[in-house]
Parts: structure tokens; C-alpha cells; sequence
């Protein structure tokens, strides 16, 4: 076997080869396979992300609805509380101005019995004064028994 | 060669045999032998079959990753990725750390090796024939089975070898794998030899091996046609040429694995040996 000329032309060819094969296939072809990769990765922990924010997205939810029942019955009881004061205070109102009204009214009551027994006592002024004269037969001057009419009078 | 020319037996046997294993050869010949005979002899079939295989690997290589496909991979470029990741996770597996010439290097070696080594399964007397007919007296189809080839491919991996072993272990690193490998530091001598054998050993017996199942493979081949050609005379036909079939047949079939497992081998020790090469020298 002698070294010949195809020899060293068959290194010349390998080498040429190995760097086309870099150049043209294992280049663009192995880079691929890494971009490939990376974006299935990217994929796969985007979605691992997206599942993640969904659980904590429905944990919020979760603790926002809970927070605002919360609140909801918090406003209910004030309500409710609010609602028993307006009423006590709407009672206590109503229930003065009732004594008020019926203190008015046994004032009302009394006037008008004091008039009513002056107006009976002058009736009856009258009357006396009217049954006195029948008895007595004749007239009585009114003016000069007064004293003893109005005497009559305040003893009714 | 023509058919009455193995029909004649004996010494044409081994015309028929010594003609399919001589090279068409250009420049310094021997015009007799038709041997290469000075340094300047072109092994015309070997160069020309190795150089199409490989202009059929860059062409390949260029259509696939002119129209690369990340996202949904297709036919042709499904089948170069297949090849590409095995190669990936042999680097991967066998090589330590990082060097980005080692990957398309191994692809390269256990490509090409393999489309020159399928140049065997071809008919053996196919392409020889067809070329008689336009006029080329000598054609060796396989490269592979040309030692300048397989000597070519493990040469460059030796100089690469050598150049990563400079590079990584420096250069007296290296001298002292050479000092004191394997035997320590009281047997220099014996180290020297040892160790100078031992890397001579690696691109000898990569060229080696290939070459010589290649040709085994090529001359079983060769024997197995001859059964039909030199036994196959009249009634005797019926019997020897389906033998012939039968035994083609199994012999293609088995080479089809020796030329994957010797393409396989050939990329496998390549990348064993640059990775011996990348281990600094505290390793040893």
C-alpha cells in the first residue's frame, strides 16, 4: 500500500465533506431540534403557568365571594340594627306625642267640664232664681238679692 | 469479463476475482497490475463513487434545512432528524464535554461510511458490466474497500487526535501520557513504546477494520457469483443457480448489518478516541 495521490485526496474530501455536513445539515438542522425543544419546554411550563394561575385566579374568587357574603351579612345586621333603633325611636316619638295628646285632651276635658259646671252652675243660678221667685210668688229684684244668688251659686 | 471467461474455470476464477478488485487507476500505474504505482496514481472508481455519496450527503443536507419544518416534521426530514438524534445521543452518551465539531463529525464518518459501504450490496457485477460497455476496463464500486479511503477517514480522526490532545492536555501533558502511561513513572521506556503503539493502534485499526470487512464482504460477493458463473454449465444450472439466489440472498441480508455495525464502529471509536483525547492528563 503506498501512499498515493487518491489518499491524500480522499482526506481533502472528508474534511470538505465534514464541514459541509456542519455547515449546510448539522447547523441549521441541530439548532432546530434545540429551538424545538426549547419551545415544547416553553410550552409545557406555560401551561404548568396557566394552570397555576387559574387555581390561584379560583382561590381569589373563592376568597372575594366568601369576603363579600361576608359583608353582606355585616350590612344586613346593620340594617337590621338600624331598622330596630328607627323603630324604638318611632315608638318612643309616638308614644310621647300620644301622652302629649291625651294630656291635651284631659286639659281639653277639664276646660270644658269647668265651663260646662259654670255654664250648669249659672243655669241653675237661674233656675234657683226662677224657683225661688215661683215660690216666693212674686218678683225678686235680682239686683238687690244678688248677694245672696251668688252666695247660692257658689255653694253649688 | 465476459461469461465464457468464468466458464473456463481455474485461473480465469481468479482473473474474474483480481479484475472486480482492481481500481480504475489514473497517473503513476503500473500498466500491467494496473497497482498504483508512485505517488501520484488516482484511484479514479474510488474517488468518483465517494465524492457522488457525498454530494448526495450535502444535497440531502441542503433540500432538508432549505425547507425546515420546526413545528410538524415530514418524510425526508423526519428520516435526517431520526439519523441526527441517534448521532446526538451516541455524542451525549460517549463524549465528555463539549466540543462542537465532534457531532457533525460522527455524522459525517457513519453517513458517509454507511452510503459507501451500501455501494457492496449493489449487484457486483452490475456496475463493473455497465461500465465495460461505455468503455472503463477496471471498476471497484465500494470505497470503502480502498484502503486510501478508510486510511484517509481514520488519518484525519488521528490528526484530530492528536491536535485535541495537544490542545486539551497541552503539550507536555501529552508528553507525559507518553512518559508515564500506563506503567508509572520507573518504566519511561517501556511507557514510550506502549503508549506510542497503543496510539497508533487506534487510527491503524479503524482503517483496517472497515477495509477488511469491506473487502471480506466484497469477496464473499464475488464467490457467490462466481456459483453461478463457472458452476452453472448446462442441466448443472437448475441446481447451482438457485443456490446462488439463496445464498446472495443471506449474504445480503447479514451484510446489511456489517456495513450499519462497521459505520456504527467506525463513528463510535471516533468519538471514543477524541474523548480519550479531551480527558486532561490527571485522568490517567
Amino acid at each position: 500500500m503506498n501512499i498515493t495521490a487518491t489518499l491524500i485526496a480522499q482526506i481533502i474530501a472528508f474534511a470538505l465533506l465534514i464541514w459541509f455536513v456542519n455547515k449546510v445539515l448539522w447547523g441549521p438542522m441541530s439548532k432546530m431540534l434545540d429551538d424545538r425543544q426549547k419551545r415544547i419546554a416553553d410550552g409545557l411550563a406555560a401551561a404548568e403557568k396557566g394552570k397555576h394561575d387559574l387555581e390561584l385566579a379560583e382561590k381569589r374568587a373563592k376568597e372575594e365571594l366568601q369576603q363579600a357574603k361576608a359583608k353582606a351579612a355585616e350590612i344586613i345586621a346593620q340594617a337590621e340594627k338600624r331598622s330596630n333603633t328607627i323603630l324604638e325611636e318611632a315608638r318612643g316619638n309616638a308614644r310621647t306625642e300620644g301622652d302629649r295628646m291625651i294630656a291635651a285632651a284631659q286639659a281639653e276635658i277639664e276646660r270644658e267640664a269647668h265651663r260646662v259646671k259654670e255654664e250648669l252652675r249659672r243655669q241653675v243660678a237661674a233656675v234657683a232664681v226662677a224657683g225661688a221667685s215661683k215660690i216666693l210668688k212674686r218678683e225678686i229684684d235680682a239686683k238687690a238679692h244678688s248677694n245672696i244668688l251668688n252666695d247660692i251659686i257658689a255653694q253649688i | 469479463m465476459s461469461e465464457a471467461a468464468h466458464n473456463s474455470g481455474g485461473s480465469s476464477t481468479v482473473e474474474y476475482i483480481q479484475h472486480h478488485l482492481t481500481n480504475l487507476c489514473a497517473g503513476d500505474c503500473d500498466p500491467v497490475t494496473h497497482q498504483a504505482a508512485g505517488f501520484w496514481a488516482f484511484h479514479l472508481d474510488t474517488m468518483f463513487f465517494s465524492y457522488l455519496l457525498a454530494a448526495l450527503i450535502v444535497f440531502v443536507g441542503w433540500r432538508v434545512s432549505a425547507r425546515l419544518n420546526p413545528g410538524v416534521p415530514s418524510g425526508l426530514q423526519n428520516f435526517v432528524e431520526m439519523i441526527l438524534d441517534f448521532v446526538r445521543t451516541q455524542v451525549k452518551d460517549t463524549f465528555p464535554g463539549h466540543n462542537p465539531l465532534i457531532a457533525p463529525l460522527a455524522l459525517t464518518i457513519f453517513v458517509w461510511v454507511w452510503l459507501m459501504n451500501f455501494m457492496d450490496l449493489i449487484p457486483v457485477d452490475l456496475l463493473p458490466a455497465i461500465a465495460a460497455v461505455i468503455g472503463i476496463p477496471y471498476l471497484k464500486v465500494v470505497p470503502t474497500t480502498d484502503l486510501s479511503t478508510t486510511l484517509a477517514m481514520s488519518l484525519t480522526v488521528f490528526a484530530l487526535i492528536i491536535f485535541y490532545s495537544l490542545k486539551v492536555k497541552g503539550p507536555v501533558g501529552y508528553l507525559k501520557m507518553f512518559l508515564f502511561h500506563p506503567f508509572g513513572k520507573f518504566f519511561v521506556p517501556v511507557n514510550i513504546v506502549m503508549t506510542a503503539i497503543e496510539e497508533l493502534a487506534k487510527p491503524l485499526s479503524l482503517a483496517l477494520r472497515l477495509f477488511g470487512n469491506l473487502f471480506a464482504g466484497e469477496l464473499v460477493f464475488l464467490l457467490i457469483a462466481l456459483i453461478g458463473g463457472t458452476l452453472a454449465v448446462g442441466a448443472a444450472a437448475a441446481f447451482w443457480f438457485p443456490l446462488q439466489v439463496i445464498l446472495d440472498l443471506g449474504w445480503l441480508i447479514f451484510h446489511l448489518l456489517v456495513i450499519t455495525l462497521q459505520a456504527f464502529i467506525f463513528m463510535v471509536l471516533t468519538i471514543v478516541y477524541l474523548g480519550m483525547a479531551h480527558t486532561s492528563a490527571d485522568d490517567h
